[in-house]
């Protein structure tokens, strides 16, 4: 199938909201991008100061989503769009959805530097946790990648590796608890920790549901709550199967 | 892959009572499950030697509304006169293939074409009401048949009257001239002298596109109701029309049938890209 295409109609200035729409999705994923960025920066350098900004940024996320949101609604009313165009909309209603949501998470991550910052910073330097924001980060811009180009093969990137930091967050979680009983002096820096590995593992999931609707997009096909294997049918066809099976479980399980 | 719930339950199946969501979510359509009233087999025309469909293969299930969109000139009334010969009384136009009414030729020769056309009745995009009162227009068909009988005249005027969503608005005046009513209520009435004489088959020609939006709705409201009893087959430029009445749509253009399929499927997920552009307001 030829690819998608926001462009070509005969309406030219319908055109231009669309691609207006897709510039502001943009603009909103690289603000989310970055307050991941520096949530992280903060909780690693110990930066009280970038921790409050990425606190007051947030708002600037949540105006993106209302904003982007009245703009659909006006696409909407205005142009009744249908096929592509139509879950071109929808797909960015429920994009801006998770993007505010990241954004919620990244300010909770910068909340905990907040707290962590008053208290003795373990050996590591949590760079077990600043790894896996990496990790998140990177499912981020790739999904957003994918949505820029509407590229369902790295939409289904994502959703195989967003079961890594899955793994990875629980594998974390577990040595902490370790450390919790080891030493409940400890108990208090855990909990904090482990608050904002949780929120890091939400990223993951937010990133995996943008691809979700990457899909949805380009292949007119609902993929939400389906095997990663049924996933991978739904964008590759038939007969597909996976080239690890034992390396990409399923995403549910 | 074809149903995009895949694995997922339906909510709807369990712990939720389903008549609470009536009338809330249309559901897909499947032709192949369908009972089919016209069957369109390897259909070519001609207008002297230029062809006007080419090679159209299509079926028309019974009970639904069928819509056929495409741009002007794409073929679509054209199919449409076909399905009750109406293109016999254009001179130079020549037909090739089949096209079944309930398993007959609708073509071959002895085909009793008054009758054709009392079973497969037509709606046009004007109004035509004929220059008499109400009553007579509704009963025409009737009186045409030989039915003097003033109770069953009585009886079929108002059912089909009724049906057609008119009967209150005109019960007083039965016997004034039709052309008194405005032009949605033409429409209805001449929808009802289609019913009048209980055909199998209603065919509309862009029924509503020289009426106002109320008028529209009402009209809109009317196929949405005769699909019970009638199989419904209409043409339309209006795509959100389409969308919004029929069960299936076939996308034509330059006299072929380019995609046929489900509604929901051809308004969010068409198959082809030709489909896609058009109802978009793409240039391919």
């Amino acid at each position: 199938m030829e690819k998608m295409r926001l462009s070509g109609h005969y309406l030219e200035h319908y055109d231009e909201e669309l691609e207006g729409v897709r510039n502001r999705v943009l603009a909103m994923g690289g603000l989310v991008e970055k307050q991941i960025a520096d949530a992280i920066a903060a909780l690693g350098d110990n930066d009280i100061y970038l921790a409050e900004q990425v606190v007051k940024q947030d708002a600037r996320v949540n105006g993106f989503e209302v904003m982007i949101d009245e703009h659909c609604s006006q696409i909407l009313a205005r142009h009744q769009p249908t096929a592509s165009d139509l879950r071109f909309v929808i797909a960015v209603i429920k994009t801006i959805t998770d993007l505010e949501r990241i954004g919620d998470q990244a300010k909770h991550i910068a909340s905990m530097a907040l707290h962590l910052a008053e208290k003795d910073r373990p050996k590591n330097g949590y760079s077990d946790v600043l790894a896996l924001g990496e990790q998140a980060l990177h499912l981020v811009h790739d999904a957003l990648d994918a949505f820029a180009r509407m590229d369902v093969g790295t939409a289904l990137q994502v959703v195989r590796e967003d079961v890594n930091v899955d793994r990875a967050y629980e594998s974390i979680v577990r040595q902490h608890i370790t450390f919790m009983m080891e030493d409940p002096r400890t108990i208090t820096r855990a909990l904090d920790v482990i608050w904002a590995l949780r929120s890091i593992e939400r990223i993951g999931d937010h990133a995996r549901n943008m691809c979700e609707y990457v899909i949805y997009l380009v292949k007119g096909k609902d993929v939400r709550h389906v095997t990663l294997e049924e996933m991978q049918q739904a964008v590759l066809g038939e007969g597909h199967t996976l080239e690890n099976p034992e390396n990409t479980p399923d995403p549910k399980n | 892959m074809e149903d995009n719930t895949m694995t997922l339950q339906n909510p709807m199946t369990h712990s939720v009572s389903a008549n609470l969501f009536e009338g809330e979510q249309r559901k897909k359509l499947d032709i192949r499950k369908e009972t089919i009233t016209i069957e369109v087999n390897n259909l070519n025309l001609y207008y002297d030697q230029t062809p006007a469909l080419k090679n159209i293969q299509l079926r028309i299930p019974n009970h639904r509304v069928t819509a056929f969109i495409g741009p002007s000139g794409c073929g679509k009334s054209t199919l449409l006169r076909c399905f009750n010969r109406m293109n016999d009384l254009v001179d130079a136009c020549r037909i090739e293939g089949q096209i079944l009414l309930e398993g007959n030729n609708i073509y071959a020769r002895g085909i009793d074409v008054a009758e054709l056309r009392r079973r497969v009745g037509m709606v046009f995009q004007k109004p035509n009401p004929f220059p008499k009162s109400i009553y007579e227009n509704v009963a025409y068909g009737l009186r045409l048949q030989g039915v003097n009988d003033r109770k069953l005249l009585n009886e079929v005027v108002e059912r089909s009257l009724r049906a057609a969503a008119l009967w209150d608005e005109v019960k007083d005046r039965l016997n004034e001239n039709a052309f008194g009513l405005s032009g949605g209520q033409q429409q209805r009435l001449v929808i009802a002298r289609a019913i009048a004489i209980e055909p199998e088959v209603i065919l509309l020609d862009e029924p509503a596109s020289a009426l106002d939006p109320i008028s529209t709705a009402k009209i809109e409201e009317l196929i949405y109701e005769l699909k019970e009893r009638y199989t419904i087959v209409i043409v339309t430029h209006n795509m959100q029309q389409a969308a919004r009445v029929s069960d299936y749509t076939a996308y034509m253009y330059l006299g072929e049938l380019i995609e046929f399929n489900d509604t929901l499927t051809v308004f969010t997920n068409p198959a082809k890209k030709a489909t896609e552009d058009y109802i978009t307001g793409r240039y391919g």
